[in-house]
């Protein structure tokens, strides 16, 4: 451990911008005592994963999420964890031992992204389908051709359907917190599904911040043990739900047209819980630590009376607020709604956040091609269809490939907002961002 | 005839309700073959026909019998039938998780 450690009281300076929509109080006593740590968003992802005593990381790497696994078999190397660490030899595999140690009661993480995550499509959907809740770290990256290493968010875009929840977050700080939050959720009996948490592509995965973390016993407490809900095997016994010599059962086998269908509902069913423990989780968190990220699933950012506002997933969002702040100043009612969750899609949430403004800017940091529109877009504009009043919707393909997304980008986006408000209608309705047209 | 669980009985991730031995390849079909022993000449083309090998000519009984646990219901049989002894129906249990 090279890492500086600052030692200090668990009071750590609410971040105004953060807790802005906090249900949780900020200034309510927290017990936690804290230490400042100098991480990257991988580190943090690595350091969350060390705390939360996991029995198996089977990766492979790719960039930029390398840092969370070379990470964390350094940890394993060092003795620091007792976790077994398997190498594989593609990321198929990866998510294929993943699924096995998991369903074996073994609390299970990985990372990935690009390509690696494209490779593991096919046992994503094993993965949801086997209810094994692995944790996955996703450092958000551009998919090839041409090659890119750069960070969007097109590779987990592209899983949205794999039956995989999704949370993305904002900075470091957040990858720290969210990785321990997702084991609780993806391990919750109502829930027992898998977990992608996602960060921005060198944006957040590596780039240097201030990070506050829990000390082992604190994390130890919040993430507890792996919990098992119990199943009726072929042999009639009530068991827990693992793969058990003492207690076969079988997972995952054959099912033809009459029961598929049945078992894909239980995961519609879990999704919709998911949505509440999701919350309910990040609450008991902001109890302990004292941070928490709008209500977990959203993050309404000077939205009350916002008459134009921009709808944003991933670090973008902390850009955004600063240029939100700048137009505030000057007077301008500018909001922000950061979709923190994406997969279960808090519908009602974003309807109620959004039907008093009158236009709405979505942020797509991916392509969704001839879908008129990005996926979070179409989520958005989906969400909004049912509202008493609707905004006007605009989407913002902004940012592929790593290319640079800067205040004044986020800030002209505003000033389209003004002319569309102003006008009442919509000019096109995809447009880009720092595209050289 | 046996009621088919909903999603709200079935277990978790298609944890099996019963041991592998006892699931049938027979339970992949809808329709399933029934003879007419009075119109059956025993003239022997649906044995022949059978893709799946699951009706065998037993000559002790002086009749074909259908193998039900391995019958797929194509419905071959039926339709090569020189008398039209077969018809194809619905089982009454429509059994197989």
């Amino acid at each position: 451990m090279t890492k500086t450690k600052i030692a200090k009281a668990a009071k750590v300076d609410a971040n105004a911008k953060v807790d802005a929509n906090a249900k949780v109080d900020a200034n309510a006593k927290v017990d936690a005592k804290q230490e400042m740590m100098a991480f990257n968003g991988d580190e943090a992802v690595a350091y969350a994963v060390k705390q939360s005593d996991v029995d198996v990381v089977a990766a492979y790497p790719i960039t930029p999420q390398t840092i969370i696994v070379e990470k964390y078999s350094e940890y394993v190397a060092n003795g620091e964890v007792l976790t077994e660490f398997i190498c594989t030899e593609s990321e198929h595999s990866a998510m294929a031992a993943c699924i096995a140690a998991s369903a074996t009661g073994a609390r299970t993480f990985t990372a990935s992204a690009s390509a690696g995550l494209a490779l593991m499509h096919e046992m994503l959907f094993v993965a949801s389908g086997c209810r094994t809740p692995i944790v996955m770290a996703v450092a958000n990256r551009a998919l090839s051709a041409p090659l890119n290493i750069n960070g969007d968010q097109s590779d987990s875009m592209a899983q949205r359907d794999a039956g995989w929840i999704h949370i993305y977050v904002e900075n470091a700080q957040e990858a720290y917190d969210t990785i321990l939050q997702a084991f609780r959720i993806a391990e919750h009996v109502d829930v027992q599904l898998p977990v992608i948490v996602g960060l921005d592509g060198f944006i957040v995965s590596h780039t240097l911040e201030n990070v506050d973390v829990l000390l082992d016993d604190a994390v130890k407490a919040f993430v507890g043990e792996r919990i098992l809900p119990n199943v009726v095997t072929h042999e009639g016994k009530t068991v827990p739900f693992k793969l058990d010599p003492d207690n076969p059962m079988t997972m995952g086998p054959i099912a033809l047209p009459n029961y598929y269908f049945e078992f894909k509902r239980q995961q519609e069913e879990a999704m919709k819980n998911a949505l509440k423990v999701i919350q309910q989780v990040h609450d008991e968190y902001a109890k302990v630590t004292g941070r928490s990220y709008g209500n977990a699933l959203i993050e309404a950012y000077k939205l009350d009376d916002a008459e134009i506002a921009v709808v944003c997933v991933g670090s973008a969002a902390g850009t955004a607020k600063d240029v939100v702040d700048e137009l505030r100043s000057e007077g301008v009612k500018a909001g922000l709604l950061r979709l923190r969750t994406f997969r279960p899609f808090p519908a009602d949430e974003v309807k109620n956040s959004l039907q008093n403004v009158k236009a709405v800017a979505v942020m797509d940091k991916s392509m969704s091609f001839g879908g008129n529109g990005g996926a979070v877009l179409h989520e958005v504009r989906h969400a909004m269809y049912d509202a008493t009043a609707r905004p006007l919707i605009v989407d913002y393909i902004y940012g592929l490939g790593g290319r640079d997304t800067n205040p004044k980008d986020i800030k002209k986006v505003f000033n389209d907002l003004h002319t569309i408000a102003h006008n009442n209608r919509i000019g096109k309705l995809v447009n880009y961002v720092g595209l050289r047209e | 005839m046996s009621r088919e669980k909903t999603w709200k009985e079935i277990a978790l991730a298609g944890v099996c309700s019963k041991s592998s031995t006892g699931f049938m390849t027979g339970d992949w079909k809808t329709y399933q073959p029934i003879r007419d022993l009075e119109k059956c000449t025993k003239c022997l083309m649906c044995v022949l026909y059978c893709p799946e090998g699951a009706i065998k000519w037993m000559p002790e009984f002086g009749k074909v019998e259908f193998d039900y646990n391995f019958c797929k219901g194509c419905g071959i049989c039926a339709n090569e039938c020189p008398t039209k002894a077969i018809k194809m129906e619905l089982p009454e249990s429509a059994e197989g998780e």
